[in-house]
């Protein structure tokens, strides 16, 4: 491994970053005294919302609903359609067609038509199974293909590319074509959709709600409600899990709240139960993506062409930003000499498709794995070493989008996995294993991610932060991230104590409130910590340059020398304790408070002409998995999963080992167990964990190793760090491709036609096709 | 006769009269007591984050078993002490070493789900005759039924076995003695009905008084462990006024070795009965580890599970298979019958008005009989069967007389493959020409349907597939060559 550099060699004091603390939520969290918003004691007269949708249409026009019966149901206030919407009847986030309470046409099965207020939660459920509904349901458009067919989209085509891709193919000996479809995902954040509004005297509205974005909460409560932005607050402490679910699909049950606040004028709760979550609320993209690829006699890709087709459901929601991730990713790491890559956005009759950690990143990325575990089976070639020929590098460093590969780690980083993880003793192991076993196939694979950070619309990559230092030396610490279980207030109370030199329980961090930093983009792109934490630590320098020059204006102390650590601030003519300095700036009236503000340099992106920088830096990471898979019934086990991944130098490597590996399990569940299915009728059928299933402890092979990898981010981010929700999601991919290979393994030269997620029957699938299939 | 029930909480005895039919124990928490630490993630029995602990008098001690308290019903308590996530630390703010080891290996990230594993913990952490810590596969079964969605579980399994090195010693066992003092005293052997006749719950204390209650109250619910009456409440939100709880009647819940058959009451939960059918056969005993989650084995029947009926229960097609007979009772009447029998059609059993479940006699393997069971589903562990096939074969002189083959998950009940056993007779499991017929013959006995499991086609491919297998392993095929988990033999005698 690298040696370690820069910042810990010079720490010889114990320093807040870089270290394991653990997270600061973790006494609560285990003795169940974490608040989650449905645990606040409620206020008086608290009334309790359930939204109420038609139970069997998908697609159509309501021409009346009778909700008489609903009304006099026991316990029932009343009873919200979009009749009783002041301001703007709609909760998305720029683009329009997400009505908060749909009027008449029906686009997907969990539209809600009505909402009830009742004395309790239990009352109001019951209620809304009472409506009665007249109408004529059409037959709904439920896949991409069909959608395609029928010209139904969300959003125009885009693409973009490089070279003759046409004149490559033309020319090339070598070429195949193939496809891979994958499914949705739903987020299965523990902590289901939930918000709390308390109506304020004047107008005003106080909405606690379990949002990843706070800021537009806040502005779509606001339009529903006729009011500036201003009359409206929200506020989250933290969330029971997000993972892009809660980014623009929390403002929904925090607007109808508010409307059930303003019109009843009593505070009103709104916890969606599980299935109306799974039925009502966004998922993962799931895509078909098409690919053609030409390359040379050493197995290097010549020129892709690869056309994605996403379900984005009935509006637009996130799909813009979604899509263009996954292009930005159809490359992973890999050089496309000549490529054309397309997205097609289509609108079908189901949830509108949102955010989910990696957004879109995943289908790219496991597009581009297919094309490698493909052109190894054509070449006959190893696929490690098939990937590691097309690897970016010297002179072959440019992506399909004109940013410049400038810190490929790839090389070196693999090298190393593949040394810990015996990757070449064990892929001899497996094929031994297979020559002597007829039901029962191993296989494993070793593969790389790479993953842009920053969020691609520009203007989203900024951040604040309100430091107070109180006169006893404490600090308050405020900043626009919320706290979805990843760590983030803990990394940010890490920076602030690292910059005043002090203890972390000297730091106090507390809710996110609009009040107190406004305009915030949503905590998601995995840049939480890159942006709130450079955001506190310019509001710390700030203060930390006041105290410093109070400091020096009262003793001798010369600036320069000025040291803030161990809780005490040390200068050439002595020290004292910071509580004393802060007394003292008190008394010498200095402002002991700050904003703080930080932009991320260097990016830009033209989406027109496709051409930019739309990322700062690149995280990278590699994995390697082994799997057995049983060839008469599909059944699958993940044997081992080593892992190396690259958070440059991380700020808490705990932390960060836990968004690795709870990455890796969440992208090892979308490719294997966890299936959406829809009826003909367009309603979801698997719309409870009964029928819907992540993994559980058992899924996670005993032996499983997660490293760091050990080096410095090249760009100026906090503290030398890099950005880690996301990446390590893709990281999955590996499990896929080991189930490929064993897969693979039964008919050696013929590509297995295998889908994700890898259900048992998916993996019978491909079996059967590769049983049928001549070699 | 009682018009309330009587619960332990923190060390102090809680009467309760006032509870409605159907209230859940979770609701109890959260709405009643304030205690919010206990959460809902699903309100379905699915996710574990309701996780609760009961404490219960038996056999000499206090055992403690996770539920979750989403779908238990409140007046099932009855008699137990019900410890939650916000008991367990010290009164001096100390944390339990669970508690503590989570803390320290980082295991909890967004912490929804952390109280529910907390207290899944606990209860391994009481299991009985524990010293150290659980070999690693038993730690994992232990959390099947608890879902975390941020942090991937190592840590957890980490946490588990940290906190499990040494053997029990936190506040309740310094209190066990004042425990088992309370407990025994609210065993008062008193029947208990709350309500009206035309709304109550109900739980008679002895067979008898079960009986009359069932004849009096023919349209009443019969409640044992709850987990699949829970849902009806839960989910279904049916409006369920009159319910009779099962599970205070010990007769129900014994479980009789009569040499070469088990007798098992209508009330003995998997947890009961695991190492008996374990015992009886490795695969029944793995059935059973797969059923559910901890806390749906720890309360849920094998009579709730026929008596449910339902065409994708586990136990039917694997006690049809063994040749299982049916007990049903009818005020101080009885009748038997075939278990295969009992299912008539989807959603409806021969059941007759004021009769319940009474118990099963399930007959052990003869030295001459071999038993399979497979459960095929999406996911390991807590997941319904998309099909579960169970094989019993006769085999003389390497030759199959006889064959019983039950499936679940391939017909509207759970049901015999009558061609495909008759063609077995004559087959020898070692020569597979001969039992082609066999395998074939099981699309003449089933149709299955497609659903979010699985499809028709997969499904019937499937069970084909798995009565080869079934044949293959009789063959003398170790299971280290056949399954990829559940295998039966030692891991030492695995053949790489
Ligand atoms: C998370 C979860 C996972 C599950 N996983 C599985 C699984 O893997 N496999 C599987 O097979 N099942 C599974 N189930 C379903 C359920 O656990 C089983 O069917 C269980 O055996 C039901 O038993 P119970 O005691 O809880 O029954 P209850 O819910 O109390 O009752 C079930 C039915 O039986 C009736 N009944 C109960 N006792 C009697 C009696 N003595 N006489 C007449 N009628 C009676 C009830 O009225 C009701 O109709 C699962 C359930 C949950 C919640
Ligand atoms: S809330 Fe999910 S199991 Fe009870
Ligand atoms: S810590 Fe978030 S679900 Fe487990």
């Amino acid at each position: 491994m690298n040696a370690p550099e820069s910042e810990t060699s010079e720490a010889a004091v114990e320093r807040a970053v870089h270290r394991s603390t653990p997270h600061d939520s973790a006494v609560l969290h285990v003795t169940g005294r974490a608040v989650y918003i449905d645990d606040m004691v409620e206020p008086t007269g608290t009334l309790h919302l359930a939204p109420g949708f038609c139970p069997d249409m998908a697609r159509g026009r309501i021409r009346d609903i009778d909700l008489s019966r609903v009304r006099q149901a026991p316990g029932v206030v009343a009873v919200l359609t979009a009749a009783d919407i002041p301001g703007r009847n709609d909760w998305s986030t720029s683009i329009g067609g997400d009505p908060i309470i749909a009027e008449n046409e029906v686009e997907f099965w969990g539209e809600v038509l009505f909402c009830v207020v009742a004395e309790t939660r239990d009352a109001a459920r019951r209620a809304t199974r009472l409506a009665l509904f007249e109408g004529e349901a059409e037959p709904p458009v439920l896949t991409a293909e069909e959608a395609k067919a029928k010209g139904l989209r969300v959003l125009d085509d885009y693409g973009y590319g490089r070279g003759d891709v046409a004149r490559s193919f033309a020319s090339a000996q070598r070429r195949f074509d193939g496809v891979i479809r994958n499914g949705g995902q739903e987020h299965f954040y523990l902590e289901g959709q939930v918000a709390l509004a308390i109506p304020g005297e004047t107008g005003d509205m106080h909405v606690y709600s379990s949002t990843q974005h706070p800021s537009e909460v806040q502005h779509c409560v606001a339009h529903m409600l006729g009011v500036p932005n201003a009359m409206v607050t929200v506020e989250v402490r933290r969330m029971g899990g997000g993972f892009g679910g809660k980014e623009s699909q929390a403002s929904q049950w925090a607007c109808l709240a508010a409307l059930g606040a303003r019109v009843t004028g009593r505070p009103c709760k709104l916890r969606l139960d599980r299935d109306d979550d799974m039925v009502m609320t966004g998922k993962r993209h799931d895509m078909t993506t098409a690919f053609s690829v030409a390359y040379d006699s050493s197995g290097k890709i010549l020129a892709a062409d690869i056309d994605f087709m996403a379900r984005c459901g009935y509006s637009a929601d996130l799909s813009g930003g979604v899509n263009d991730r996954t292009l930005f990713h159809a490359d992973n790491a890999y050089f496309y000499p000549n490529v054309a890559l397309k997205s097609e956005r289509l609108k079908t009759n189901t949830v509108t498709n949102t955010a989910f950690r990696g957004f879109g990143g995943p289908q790219g990325i496991l597009a581009a794995e297919r094309i490698m575990d493909t052109l190894a089976i054509v070449t006959g070639i190893d696929p490690l070493e098939i990937r590691k020929r097309n690897f970016y590098g010297p002179g072959r460093d440019v992506t399909p989008y004109g940013q410049k590969v400038e810190d490929n780690i790839l090389p070196e980083l693999i090298a190393d996995l593949e040394r810990s993880c015996d990757y070449a003793k064990r892929r001899q192991e497996c094929r031994a294993f297979n020559s002597k076993n007829r039901i029962l196939r191993k296989g494993i694979a070793l593969t790389p991610i790479k993953f842009g950070i920053a969020f691609t619309l520009t203007h989203l990559n900024q951040a604040g932060a309100l430091v107070h230092v109180y006169a006893d030396g404490s600090v308050h610490l405020n900043h626009g991230g919320t706290e979805m279980g990843q760590g983030l207030n803990t990394k940010v109370a890490q920076v602030a104590a690292d910059a005043f030199g002090l203890p972390l329980e000297r730091v106090r961090i507390t809710a996110t409130n609009t009040s107190k930093v406004p305009n915030t983009s949503a905590t998601a792109a995995s840049s939480g910590s890159d942006l709130n934490g450079m955001a506190a630590l310019a509001a710390c320098n700030e203060i930390k340059e006041r105290m410093v020059a109070h400091l020096v204006s009262t003793t001798n102390a010369a600036p320069e020398s000025v040291v803030f650590a161990d809780g005490r601030v040390s200068h050439t003519g002595g020290s004292l304790s910071f509580a004393d300095l802060a007394k003292s700036c008190y008394e010498g009236r200095v402002q002991l408070s700050a904003a703080g503000f930080y932009s991320t340099p260097k990016i830009h992106w033209d989406r027109q002409k496709a051409e930019g920088r739309p990322f700062l830096y690149f995280a990278y990471g590699a994995a390697c998995a082994e799997v057995t898979i049983d060839t008469m019934t599909g059944e699958m086990k993940v044997d081992r999963v080593d892992i190396l991944h690259d958070c440059g130098r991380s700020l808490n490597p705990a932390i960060d080992i836990g968004q690795i590996e709870g990455a890796f399990v969440q992208g090892m569940g979308w490719l294997t167990t966890e299936e959406l299915v829809w009826d003909d009728k367009g309603r979801l059928a698997t719309h409870a964990p009964s029928t819907y299933k992540i993994p559980t402890a058992s899924d996670v092979p005993a032996i499983f190793n997660t490293r760091l990898w050990d080096g410095d981010n090249r760009e100026e981010t906090i503290h030398s760090s890099k950005a880690v929700g996301e990446p390590p999601l893709m990281l999955a991919c590996s499990v896929f491709s080991a189930i490929f290979d064993a897969v693979a393994s039964l008919k050696p030269g013929v590509v297995p036609p295998l889908d994700a997620p890898a259900t048992p029957e998916s993996i019978m699938r491909a079996v059967a096709f590769m049983r049928r299939s001549e070699a | 006769m009682r018009d309330s029930i009587r619960i332990v909480r923190r060390g102090r005895i809680v009467e309760i009269d006032d509870i409605k039919p159907t209230e859940t124990l979770l609701d109890y928490l959260r709405l009643r007591e304030r205690a919010t630490g206990t959460k809902e993630g699903c309100n379905e029995g699915d996710c574990g984050a309701c996780t609760v602990v009961i404490g219960e008098w038996q056999d000499g001690r206090v055992a403690y078993r996770p539920v979750n308290s989403c779908i238990q019903f409140l007046g099932a308590m009855d008699g137990k002490e019900i410890v939650t996530v916000e008991d367990i630390a010290w009164p001096d703010g100390r944390l339990h070493p669970v508690q503590q080891a989570i803390v320290d290996a980082h295991g909890a990230q967004c912490g929804f789900c952390t109280p529910g594993i907390v207290m899944s913990l606990f209860a391994l952490y009481h299991q009985e005759g524990r010293e150290g810590p659980p070999p690693r596969d038993e730690i994992v079964t232990a959390l099947a039924g608890n879902l975390c969605r941020c942090t991937g579980y190592r840590p957890i399994v980490d946490a588990a076995l940290a906190a499990m090195a040494e053997p029990p010693a936190d506040r309740f066992v310094e209190a066990m003695p004042q425990t088992a003092g309370l407990l025994q005293f609210l065993a008062d052997g008193q029947d208990v009905f709350i309500g009206s006749n035309s709304a109550f719950f109900a739980a008679p204390a002895s067979l008898s008084a079960l009986a009359q209650l069932v004849m009096k109250y023919p349209e009443a619910t019969l409640l044992a462990g709850g987990t699949d009456v829970g849902l009806r409440v839960t989910k279904g939100l049916r409006p369920i006024s009159q319910v009779i709880h099962v599970g205070r009647v010990a007769a129900l819940r014994q479980i009789e070795d009569v040499g070469d058959a088990l007798i098992l009451g209508a009330g003995v939960t998997y947890e009961d009965a695991a190492s008996a059918f374990a015992d009886l056969d490795p695969d029944l005993g793995e059935l059973i580890r797969r059923l559910g989650s901890r806390q749906v084995r720890a309360v849920g029947t094998i009579g709730g599970n026929i008596a449910n009926g339902s065409p994708i229960g586990d136990m039917p097609p694997a006690l049809i298979a063994l040749g299982a007979t049916l007990e049903l009772a009818h005020g101080e009447d009885g009748r038997a019958l075939p278990l295969e029998d009992y299912f008539i059609a989807y959603g409806k059993q021969d059941r007759q008005p004021g009769e319940f479940v009474a118990g099963l006699l399930v007959p052990k393997l003869m030295s001459n009989q071999v038993f399979r069971a497979y459960k095929i589903t999406k996911r390991f562990d807590e997941d319904i069967s998309a099909v579960m096939g169970a094989f019993r074969f006769t085999i003389d002189d390497g030759v199959i007389t006889e064959a019983r083959i039950a499936f679940g998950g391939m017909a509207a009940t759970p049901k015999r493959a009558l061609s495909a056993e008759a063609r077995l007779v004559g087959a020898q499991p070692g020569r597979a020409a001969s039992w082609g017929a066999a395998i074939e013959a099981l699309g003449e006995d089933y149709a299955p349907i497609s659903d979010m499991r699985a499809s028709a086609a997969y499904r019937m491919e499937t069970a084909k597939a798995l009565l080869a297998k079934a044949l293959v392993e009789c063959a003398g095929a170790p299971t280290s060559r056949t399954r990829v988990i559940g295998r039966r033999e030692a891991p030492e005698a695995e053949v790489a």
